[in-house]
């Protein structure tokens, strides 16, 4: 297939002896790494659109629940049986609907994070102290002013951990990505398993797009809910 | 402008309750700016019969009148945002601080920012919060900080009625006791009616205008002011419930200038004396615990005014008792 040539191609570029003997090569690896900015950007994208769109999905699940409650019990088992199909399966499965490409990576990422968005979210609008919605209600908000107004902020907090917990877990499924044709850091890594200055590279770039990822998100969690460290 | 209240036969069946109302039957008339004191035993529908005037409840059957209009005539959450609401949890919005929490009403009603800002400031002053606070969470206030913040929330929008549901049972007696004096203060200054619910008779009794005392099954055992409540409870159950003590509760209601003094220097030196404005539950006690009975009495700035003997108290109590009934 291609990954056999692209694998070739890696070992091509590179004329040091460290490299024919599949060594982690610092100059190797200084040289070449312009050749992952491309699949890191992948990776990112496959990242940001999959939880983006599966943040959307929650919410929307999540504000439906929120008025009957009845619907929490069967959103979480749909989302619980889609969390724990492997995720190389959901990636096959979908070919023949979806085709190769992005589309079926994204489907099946967002597919992933539903349960823990979703859990988070509902998680948070429970733990609203009932006395401040009973004041709330009680000087004239309307049920739409408590929702926005009170309910959703005091819910941000468990919002966030969920989101940073999807947001890593997404980038560490979308190395596998290339399953289904939609490349990324873990398509470099398969190109050439062998060759451990490829694999250190390609990995660190996902260890590091998910710690920035998640320190993003809890610096954006620090600004929005001041108070929560107060309390 | 306080607001007359007026409920009209009100009952609250609640379903199920196997035919038990929570309230039955309820009818009472608060006055511009009185403050009215629900009080009774748990199950007696007070904190009910409070929550159906801003419809947090709704009632079964029956009306209630803000100055002449019944309350269903208006959307629960417009009618809300002009009657001042204060609950035993306070319910402050931990996520806003106490000026924002202050500002909550003026904001859904529309009022330009530097306007909320200025009467946020002026409530936190009105109830004494220390201006260091304006800018705190509730999470990093005390409780008895977040009760002020609490009542300077409910009266933001100067509303003509204000309900209250226990606002001060949950804080340690010290601060209870602080707050209601502080409340008692804060009543004169602003021109509210205050319809307030409470379990404790003793609080009914200093912070009521009227008092109206709920039996099990929230029917009406008597209105009146605390005096007359002491004076002739309606029957054993209010009786019992004001409490075999309500001489003195009578006394605390009193004040040693309400008495008769005799002239000054008819008492031993020695005796620590005691201003006229000292409560004559408090001035009993002093006097009990002094070997000739009497005190001398000084006035706010301290000049002697007169003696107080320990039968004159006495007398006080039966010349009350024996006079038709106050208010």
């Amino acid at each position: 297939m291609m990954l056999a040539q692209s694998g070739v191609e890696i070992r091509d570029r590179s004329d040091a002896s460290c490299v024919a003997d599949n060594g982690f090569c610092p100059r190797w690896i200084a040289d070449n790494l312009d050749r992952y900015a491309d699949p890191l950007l992948q990776h990112v994208y496959l990242t940001l659109v999959s939880v983006a769109i599966g943040f959307a999905v929650a919410a929307a699940l999540a504000l439906l629940a929120h008025r009957r409650r009845w619907l929490v019990g069967p959103i979480v088992n749909v989302t619980g049986i889609l969390y724990t199909i492997p995720s190389v399966a959901a990636f096959f499965l979908l070919l023949p609907l979806t085709g190769r490409g992005n589309t079926t990576a994204i489907v099946a990422l967002v597919a992933y994070t539903l349960l823990i968005l979703f859990r988070n979210m509902i998680d948070g609008l429970d733990g609203v102290p009932e006395e401040s919605r009973d004041a709330g209600r009680g000087m004239g908000l309307t049920r739409r002013q408590l929702l926005w107004r009170v309910e959703v902020p005091l819910a941000l907090p468990a919002i966030m951990t969920g989101l940073r917990v999807a947001m890593t877990t997404t980038v560490g499924l979308a190395a596998l990505a290339f399953f289904a044709g939609a490349g990324g850091l873990g398509a470099e890594i398969n190109a050439d398993l062998a060759f451990k200055s490829n694999v250190v590279v390609a990995s660190a770039l996902c260890l590091l797009l998910a710690a920035a990822l998640d320190g993003a998100i809890l610096l954006a969690q620090r600004a929005l809910t001041p108070w929560s460290r107060a309390a | 402008m306080p607001a007359a209240l007026e409920l009209q036969n009100v009952t609250k069946q609640y379903p199920g309750a196997g035919g038990a109302p929570a309230v039955a039957d309820l009818s009472l008339r608060v006055e511009p700016g009185e403050t009215c004191v629900l009080v009774g035993p748990s199950g007696s529908g007070k904190t009910t019969a409070m929550r159906m005037v801003n419809r947090m409840v709704d009632m079964t059957s029956g009306d209630i009148l803000i100055d002449g209009r019944s309350v269903m005539r208006s959307d629960p959450a417009e009618l809300r945002r002009h009657i001042g609401y204060v609950i035993q949890n306070v319910g402050l919005f931990p996520h806003r601080t106490a000026l924002q929490n202050i500002g909550t009403v003026p904001q859904l009603l529309g009022w330009p920012r530097e306007r909320i800002v200025a009467r946020a400031r002026e409530l936190a002053d009105l109830v004494g919060l220390d201006p260091a606070l304006a800018d705190r969470y509730p999470g990093q206030m005390s409780g008895g900080q977040r009760q002020r913040v609490g009542v300077a929330r409910a009266l933001a929008a100067d509303p003509p009625l204000m309900l209250m549901d226990e606002p001060f049972g949950a804080l340690d007696p010290i601060t209870r006791d602080h707050l209601q004096g502080e409340f008692e203060r804060l009543k004169e200054r602003v021109s509210t009616t205050i319809v307030f619910v409470t379990h404790d008779i003793d609080e009914a009794i200093r912070l009521g205008d009227r008092i109206a005392i709920l039996r099990e099954g929230g029917g009406l055992a008597q209105y009146a002011t605390p005096g007359e409540l002491l004076l002739h409870p309606a029957d054993a159950f209010v009786e019992e419930f004001v409490g075999a003590d309500r001489a003195l509760k009578r006394l605390a209601l009193m004040q040693v200038s309400d008495c008769e003094l005799e002239p000054v220097g008819a008492v031993p030196a020695g005796s620590a004396a005691m201003r006229d404005d000292t409560s004559l539950r408090d001035a009993l006690a002093a006097l009990l615990s002094d070997p000739d009975g009497r005190l001398p009495i000084v006035d706010a700035e301290g000049r002697p005014i007169g003696v107080l003997a320990l039968e004159t108290v006495h007398a006080k109590l039966r010349v009350e008792a024996g006079a038709p009934s106050p208010g």
